[in-house]
């Protein structure tokens, strides 16, 4: 105890001449010598991670190889991203025709610039609105083509180009059905909410993969002979249907949380059911349920690496044939991380956003 | 509040009708030959991760010997070998693709089995692949049959056909051995090589191009017994016989081209000046055999100038030149000692 006064005493007295250095000192203490168990802790994991992190940057980065054709030109010993750099191409792209490759730019480019229009402030909502109900039908023009543009068979549509199409078109598409489910879930009248409920229910209690499956195999076997739906559009389908019996569950959350005197009013004032959920309630709902909606959307992007196992070629599709391609066999280890840093930065950026924008709303509601 | 349900459906049918309408792809019920005609490409069902038979190249084409039997029936029957479409099918999806007319032509590795050929609203055409199950060992057991491997550990996969084909043929010899059963194949082929297990087995192609990845191939033997039989090739839709005879003999053809020495380089001047009577009718010149198919009689020829004849897709694709350098064992003509044995075009 004495000593402790008398050292806070003498910091007082003398203040340290580099106040960094003495935070850092503390909190060092603080977070990671609080008490010798926790101090050996901290000990095995900083020799861990010293020993471990140059290993691991070596065989990365610095021994690794970058440029070259075959895998005849990784000599080094670490990993060897050629079978990567060498397809990027068809990583990004798929088959997509070289000509037409500036359609997936722009398509891309609209699907990102989502995430800025969230957050502007100054742009009129009902511009914002009408850019996300837009943008499906454009990114699907875009892509597929028709009215203009050549058509592009889906067959040619593979990698990360697939897995943005399905995630982004899949959420986008989602959303007004997961809206309308809500309302129907919350509505008086009987049928409406049976329905609502028994779909949401229905659709929740089975993996999406098992709903892949049914779209792979079972749906073409009720259409007449000759009649196909193209797998990709089954696949898309199944994936909004899923998302928004999902999404319905978050918006119903938003709607419980609005308080009955907002809905009081807007009766007061003479407004129609219509009128007060689209003027009044619904803009509410969404503004705070936009974080939950893009953790959603996380999770749907991760989802629909599961089109793999009927057969659509998404990114993972992509890696797993780069792996099993006789030039590039035994190189599993890199496309593998790979694709895991592919979707940590996408879905890292995405849960990053989801919590600034929470923190803004936060702000904003103080 | 009917406005609910009323947008809700209009909702719905307004989805599924833009997407059936989108996607939508009528045909014809005149069989598939005027089907693949009018729509000017053939609709191909691979695999995209099987090397040597059908996988991506670095700037995205399709290669290997299942693609390229694809692409000598388009080549025959519309003239272009790049009119194909590939799609991707998988294990669990080829046959529901093949019978629901997604499919012309599944051309995926797979075995040809009567329960197939009776059940699955499939066709199969011609062996396009002798393949068969083998085993892998360590060399230094000195071992030169799989009679010798009573006791052994066997490395394995769960839940696929060679369990059941090990299991027969040890049973039936009253020999034991015992499991290592490993999910995913990278770390049940290392598992192996670390001497976890003193055998692995799988199809005999499978085995030779995983051993050309290991750190020391040597130290591995191929036994040469086969235990089980996988004639390997391609399936049609069941019940469309012309369409099933063109695949058949387009096959056929290219294994006729090899045994008469006609090449894709070769090809032109043979048509152009030969003696023997079987080229000529097999390149069209003579007999016109490709009518009778519904084909242009240039059929054979157009595949063989586009792809190559048997021997030189076999090379080009799974041959000693490439990683996986298969030997040709059964695959070799019935004249050379294989089994591939293609009925005469005339």
């Amino acid at each position: 105890m004495t000593v402790l006064t008398k050292q806070l005493h003498s910091d007082r007295q003398a203040p340290p001449r580099h106040p960094w250095k003495h935070l850092a000192t503390r909190w060092i203490k603080k977070q990671l010598f609080p008490t010798p168990f926790q101090s050996c802790l901290s000990l095995t994991t900083l020799v861990l991670l010293l020993w471990f992190i140059p290993f691991a940057l070596d065989w990365l980065l610095f021994s690794a190889t970058f440029v070259g054709d075959s895998k005849a030109d990784c000599v080094g010993d670490g990993a060897c991203w050629l079978p990567v750099t060498q397809r990027i191409e068809l990583f990004v792209y798929g088959f997509y025709p070289d000509t037409e490759i500036w359609r997936v730019n722009i398509a891309f480019g609209l699907a990102a610039s989502i995430l800025p229009v969230l957050y502007l402030k100054q742009v009129d909502r009902r511009w914002v609105l009408g850019y996300l109900i837009v943008l499906p039908f454009l990114m699907w023009w875009l892509l597929k083509g028709g009215a203009g543009l050549s058509e592009v068979s889906s067959t040619k549509f593979a990698g990360i180009l697939v897995t943005i199409f399905l995630g982004v078109i899949g959420m986008l598409f989602a959303l007004p059905i997961g809206i309308l489910l809500a309302l129907g879930r919350r509505s008086k009248k009987p049928a409406i909410k049976l329905l609502s409920v028994l779909y949401i229910e229905l659709v929740r209690s089975v993996p999406v993969i098992t709903l892949l499956f049914m779209a792979s195999l079972m749906i073409q076997l009720f259409f007449p002979e000759g009649m196909t739906i193209d797998i990709f559009l089954r696949v898309l389908i199944v994936l909004i249907m899923f998302t928004a019996a999902y999404m319905a569950e978050t918006i119903r959350g938003g709607l419980q949380g609005i308080s009955s005197g907002q809905f009081e009013a807007a009766e007061a004032l003479g407004f129609s059911y219509w009128k007060t959920m689209g003027l009044i309630i619904l803009p509410q709902v969404l503004r705070n349920t936009i974080p939950p909606l893009l953790t959603q959307f996380i999770g749907l992007f991760k989802e629909t690496t599961l089109v793999v196992v009927v057969g659509v070629l998404d990114v993972v599709g992509i890696a797993m044939s780069t792996t099993s391609a006789p030039e590039w066999l035994g190189l599993e280890h890199e496309v593998y991380l790979f694709l895991a840093l592919f979707f940590f930065i996408i879905c890292f950026t995405l849960s990053h956003y989801a919590r600034h924008l929470e923190k803004q709303m936060e702000k904003s509601r103080l | 509040m009917n406005n609910i349900s009323l947008i809700k459906k209009c909702a719905t049918f307004s989805v599924l009708s833009v997407g059936i309408g989108i996607a939508l792809i009528g045909t014809a019920q005149a069989g598939l030959l005027e089907d693949v005609k009018t729509r000017d490409t053939l609709r191909c069902g691979v695999s995209s991760d099987k090397a040597g038979f059908s996988y991506l190249t670095d700037n995205g084409e399709w290669s290997g010997m299942d693609v390229d039997l694809c692409r000598s029936v388009a080549a025959a029957v519309l003239g272009e070998a790049s009119k194909v479409d590939f799609v991707v099918t998988t294990a669990k999806n080829r046959f529901t693709a093949l019978a629901s007319g997604e499919i012309d032509v599944l051309s995926r590795a797979t075995t040809w089995t009567a329960s197939r050929d009776a059940n699955l609203g499939a066709d199969f055409t011609t062996p396009w692949f002798y393949d068969g199950q083998g085993v892998m060992t360590h060399a230094n057991f000195g071992v030169s049959s799989i009679e010798d491997l009573d006791g052994a550990v066997f490395c394995l996969s769960p839940g696929t056909t060679s369990e059941q084909n090990l299991e027969d043929y040890f049973g039936r010899r009253n020999m034991n051995y015992s499991t290592v059963v490993i999910e995913k194949s990278t770390e049940l082929y290392n598992a192996f090589q670390r001497g976890r297990c003193d055998a692995i087995t799988n199809d005999m192609s499978g085995l030779a191009s995983r051993r050309t990845q290991f750190a020391d191939p040597d130290a591995f033997t191929l036994l040469p017994e086969a235990i089980s039989k996988e004639p390997l090739g391609a399936y049609v839709p069941q019940g469309d016989a012309q369409w099933r005879d063109i695949v058949t003999w387009t096959a056929f053809s290219l294994m006729n081209a090899e045994e008469l020495n006609v090449t894709s380089e070769n090809v032109d001047e043979m048509r152009d000046d030969t003696e023997n009577p079987n080229v000529a009718r097999l390149l069209g010149t003579e007999g016109h055999i490709g009518e009778r198919f519904g084909l242009d009689d240039a059929w054979a020829y157009q595949a063989i100038k586009q792809v190559g004849n048997y021997k030189e897709i076999f090379n080009r694709n799974v041959g000693p030149d490439t990683p996986l350098n298969f030997e040709r064992g059964l695959n070799r003509l019935w004249n050379e000692g294989g089994i591939l044995y293609a009925a005469p075009i005339r």
